[in-house]
């Protein structure tokens, strides 16, 4: 079964959605980003969806599971990228994921890790 | 209805000119003065009668449905369509095809006068005839006048519902008119597309032109706010009035999560605060 690679960026892990979740990946997905938070004592998880065309409410709530997730672990967790199309979807089905932070890009989303953990858009990684 | 061995071809085709005569005045006695003009009038109803009599000739008085009658109805509808334009009421533009009752009427009572049943009949079918041509004209006549409404209904969605950028990353979407779910729905894409193109980071939702927000408007909004929440945009609601705020707080909707403002210009200032940005008059110091 193919797994959703997560990336180490220094103190970040970028996750990049970029086939379509089916709800086996999306629970691997799950256990692989708590694994890897605690072994890399990880401060900020940036997951991108850009590439995510389709949701339903499962989906919609595992995203906000593994934010809220990686929060208890000590980890920021940014969406970013999410499709005009999906944000709409999700708000339909009532899943507006309160506490997950969001951001329009990868670069945004960075920006906004980066000033949570040290107070400057610009600080040193 | 059956066909009819009428007279009424016969008539029509002996008295023609006399008919007509007696029609267009039976209708400049009865119309207002500002409704049409003579001219127009009188060719119309040449036109008309042209072709009603070419038509009755065919033998067809049951059905105008049939392409005997092909002709007069394209005619008639021609002349609602225009009655619509020139803003006619529906009355003016029917009493046009009945007002031929009465001379006909009159025809076939010196015609076939001494037959009462012959004249019960004959009149019978020209009723018939009329009131089917008549409210063919009116039907047409409400479709021009829906067809209308539905045009200027698509055009209002397409033309209120504008995303304005103000400054770098702000984004300001001025909402005028009621919000029902047809209009959030595209009011949401609208501002979800424009934050992608944009890139922007906040979105200033003024609802100075609402005119009433009850709790379906506000979970419309709440909705909006919602999905550009995700897409990585804050939003700000400016623009309440504060018989809209008594209206909320009454209605119980809870607005604790936005960040509401009075107005526009107050939002604009929190909004550039966010951005990084200022702005001051160039004197001030």
């Amino acid at each position: 079964m193919d797994r959703i690679p997560i990336l180490r960026m220094s103190e970040f892990l970028l996750v990049t959605i970029q086939v379509d979740m089916h709800d086996r990946l999306a629970m691997a997905l799950q256990e692989d980003l708590t694994d890897q938070i605690v072994r890399h004592r990880s401060h900020g998880v940036l997951i991108d969806i850009s590439t995510l065309e389709v949701v339903d409410s499962f989906i919609g709530r595992m995203i906000g599971n593994i934010a809220g997730m990686s929060r208890i672990l000590d980890a920021e967790t940014v969406v970013v990228g999410m499709r005009p199309a999906v944000a709409i979807t999700l708000v339909e089905l009532g899943l507006s994921l309160p506490g997950v932070r969001t951001a329009l890009d990868v670069d945004k989303g960075m920006q906004l890790l980066r000033t949570s953990l040290h107070g400057t858009s610009n600080g040193a990684s | 209805m059956t066909k009819v061995a009428s007279r009424l071809p016969d008539i029509l085709k002996r008295h023609d000119a006399a008919i007509l005569k007696e029609w267009v005045n039976e209708q400049l006695s009865v119309s207002r003065p500002e409704a049409m003009k003579e001219s127009a009038l009188r060719e119309h109803a040449q036109r008309f009668f042209g072709l009603f009599r070419d038509a009755v000739q065919s033998g067809e008085l049951g059905d105008v449905s049939g392409p005997a009658w092909a002709a007069v109805r394209e005619m008639l509808g021609e002349l609602s369509q225009s009655c619509t334009t020139l803003g006619y009421t529906p009355t003016e533009t029917a009493t046009f095809v009945l007002s031929l009752k009465q001379p006909l009427f009159t025809r076939l009572r010196q015609e076939v006068g001494r037959d009462a049943e012959a004249l019960a009949d004959e009149t019978w079918a020209v009723t018939g005839l009329l009131d089917q041509l008549g409210l063919y004209t009116t039907e047409v006549f409400l479709k021009g006048r829906e067809d209308l409404i539905r045009r200027q209904q698509q055009d209002m969605m397409e033309l209120s519902t504008p995303v304005v950028q103000l400054w770098d990353n702000v984004l300001a979407l001025p909402l005028i008119g009621t919000l029902d779910s047809a209009r959030t729905q595209i009011v949401m894409e609208n501002l979800l597309h424009k934050i992608v193109e944009t890139g922007a980071a906040i979105a200033i939702i003024d609802i100075t032109g609402v005119p009433t927000v009850d709790t379906l408007v506000a979970q419309h909004l709440l909705k909006t706010v919602a999905a550009a929440r995700l897409m990585g945009a804050d939003c700000i609601i400016s623009g309440i009035r504060p018989q809209i705020a008594q209206t909320i707080v009454h209605l119980g909707v809870e607005l604790a999560n936005v960040v509401t403002k009075a107005t526009l210009a107050d939002a604009f200032q929190i909004a550039l605060q966010k951005t990084g940005a200022s702005i001051g008059k160039a004197t001030a110091r």
